[in-house]
């Protein structure tokens, strides 16, 4: 029952968070540690992006392929729009626990269960962006003798690039924060700081907080920046 | 399987039953404790309520006391739905609740500011620490429960056996070789990971943290040798002979005593047979007793009166 025990803090501050970002703080239960500090942020930062880089992957390898496939053929609409809805709904730390009497807890287990929530916006939008590639220009493509790998290659992906990449941020963002529960299946990240209050303060809470939402804008700007690179030359012309 | 964990039950309560009458008849005499509660006229006129925090072992506790006084022959009434011990004392403070249990451990770190690390180990030495603060509150705290309610190591029996450990220091030159899973916040704490490394001098393969609802999972999957768990854990009773705990030799971990709370002025108004009642009705509640209780309500699904019932019963004090 010690971990009931509410230690008394002051409340959180910006001032007091960014001076928990920058160097250690005194705590009141680590016996006169202490907690927080750069290093520490940096260490569990670089923990939380390695987590999201690897449920990004795994959603994609899952999600690209499906969507791509249905897209092109036009079939699969409801199981795509099923999936993308479902997905959003499934509670991540009851799918976790389900999953550790199966593999135990860890990175694998984690990598599954953010994947989960990779998955619904990726394939879906993949399946919506490729499926709804005007007609014509598919036709035209099987016209000049296109096979159907080299329609989908060089025509309905570079044309779906923006729908497809919204799918992508919106599970990236998904994933980095709630790689925040991680704390809890054996892999430590900034989450830490903010699942335990009594050890690290609410400025440690609201540090954690900060540091994570740092981190989902820096992966959408460089998500952006890629699929700037990605959208081809005649496109980026045609819609300035 | 579960006519099985009953009966194993019962037999654990009923042992304990003989155990707490024997010390009794052996260590006191007369009406100092011991036996049947005998019902007092006087306490009619005195109306008593009963709090407790909303979680099993508190619900069982808040039960265990109210149905002794009412024993004794007070009209009591409980609010056992109490959010977290803030809220306990506050309730307490403002006359809504005569009374309820409070671990030490958490009185001192929780109310009076103590550093887990000043929290004595030993539940005397807790108790007095906590009602010499407590009475500067106008509240008065009685003694404390025989068993305690703390962190401990636990590991699989066959693990113990293994490596030969009865005691957190028989880890010695063997944690090395050793994965210890946690809840988050252990990593940090004194009371916790960083006590077991500054006390014991003990250095783990690893220490990883994992949610509380999961750590007898990772001991079943052989993912943790050592895993911090709670000495009243119910799976403590309902699996005696897969898991064990280490006795904590060196102390690190506060006592987490129950001490019944209440005001000065309600005491006084509710005359001797208050703390009398309070303090012979815990006797019998030592940490096997506490854990079988916990396995009724958490595992077996009674509810906390029934559990507290059974108890009062199979240990004589009503019936």
């Amino acid at each position: 029952m010690i971990g009931a025990a509410l230690s008394p803090a002051p409340l959180a501050s910006i001032e007091g968070a960014i001076e928990f970002i920058l160097s250690p703080q005194n705590s009141n239960v680590t016996g006169g540690k202490k907690v927080g500090g750069f290093d520490q942020v940096v260490e569990l930062a670089v923990n939380q992006i390695e987590l999201t880089l690897l449920a990004l992957a795994l959603s994609l390898l899952v999600a690209l392929p499906i969507g791509l496939y249905l897209g092109h053929r036009g079939t699969g609409e409801l199981f795509a729009t099923v999936i993308g809805n479902a997905g959003r709904a499934v509670p991540e730390l009851a799918l976790i626990a389900f999953m550790a009497t199966a593999i135990g807890v860890g990175v694998l287990n984690l990598t599954i269960a953010l994947a989960v929530l990779g998955v619904p916006p990726i394939l879906a939008n993949t399946f919506v962006g490729i499926h709804q590639v005007d007609r014509a220009s598919v036709d035209a493509a099987r016209g000049i003798g296109m096979t159907e790998f080299e329609v989908l290659r060089k025509v309905e992906i570079p044309l779906a690039i923006p729908t497809i990449f919204a799918g992508i941020r919106g599970a990236t963002i998904a994933i980095v924060a709630t790689a925040t529960i991680a704390p809890l299946a054996g892999v430590l990240t900034l989450g830490d700081f903010i699942i335990n209050q009594n050890v690290y303060g609410d400025n440690g809470v609201l540090a954690g907080a900060i540091v994570v939402a740092l981190l989902a804008l820096a992966l959408e700007f460089s998500l952006a920046g890629l699929q700037r690179l990605l959208t081809s030359r005649g496109l980026k012309l045609s819609s300035a | 399987m579960a006519v099985a964990m009953l009966s194993a039950l019962a037999l654990t309560l009923g042992v304990a039953a003989c155990g707490s009458s024997d010390d009794d008849t052996g260590t006191t005499a007369g009406n100092e404790g011991g036996g049947a509660i005998v019902s007092n006229p006087d306490n009619a006129k005195v109306s008593l309520k009963i709090g407790s925090k909303n979680f099993p072992e508190q619900e069982i506790l808040g039960e265990v006391y109210a149905q002794a006084l009412q024993a004794a022959g007070y009209k009591v009434k409980t609010d056992l739905n109490l959010g977290s011990e803030t809220v306990a004392l506050q309730t307490l403070k403002s006359g809504q609740i005569s009374g309820y249990p409070e671990y030490a451990s958490t009185a001192l770190t929780s109310f009076f500011g103590l550093e887990p690390e000043d929290v004595p180990a030993d539940a005397q030495g807790a108790y007095e620490k906590a009602k010499a603060e407590f009475e500067k509150e106008d509240l008065t705290a009685f003694p404390p429960t025989p068993f305690s309610s703390a962190n401990a190591v636990g590991t699989l029996t066959k693990t113990a056996e293994k490596y030969g450990l009865e005691t957190i220091s028989d880890l010695e030159g063997q944690s090395e070789k050793m994965t210890l899973y946690g809840s988050p916040e252990c990593r940090q704490r004194i009371d916790c990971l960083a006590g077991l490394e500054k006390y014991y001098g003990l250095k783990f393969k690893s220490f990883k943290p994992v949610d509380i609802g999961l750590r007898y999972t990772v001991l079943e999957k052989g993912q943790a040798d050592l895993s911090i768990v709670f000495t009243t854990d119910p799976q403590l009773a309902a699996e005696k002979d897969k898991f064990v705990i280490l006795e904590d030799d060196q102390e690190v971990f506060p006592a987490g005593n129950v001490i019944f709370v209440t005001k000065k002025s309600v005491a006084e108004k509710a005359g001797p047979d208050f703390e009398k009642t309070i303090v012979q009705v815990q006797e019998g509640l030592t940490l096997p007793v506490m854990q079988e209780l916990d396995a009724r309500v958490e595992l077996e699904k009674q509810t906390p009166k029934e559990a507290a019932a059974a108890y009062l019963e199979s240990a004589g004090y009503t019936g």
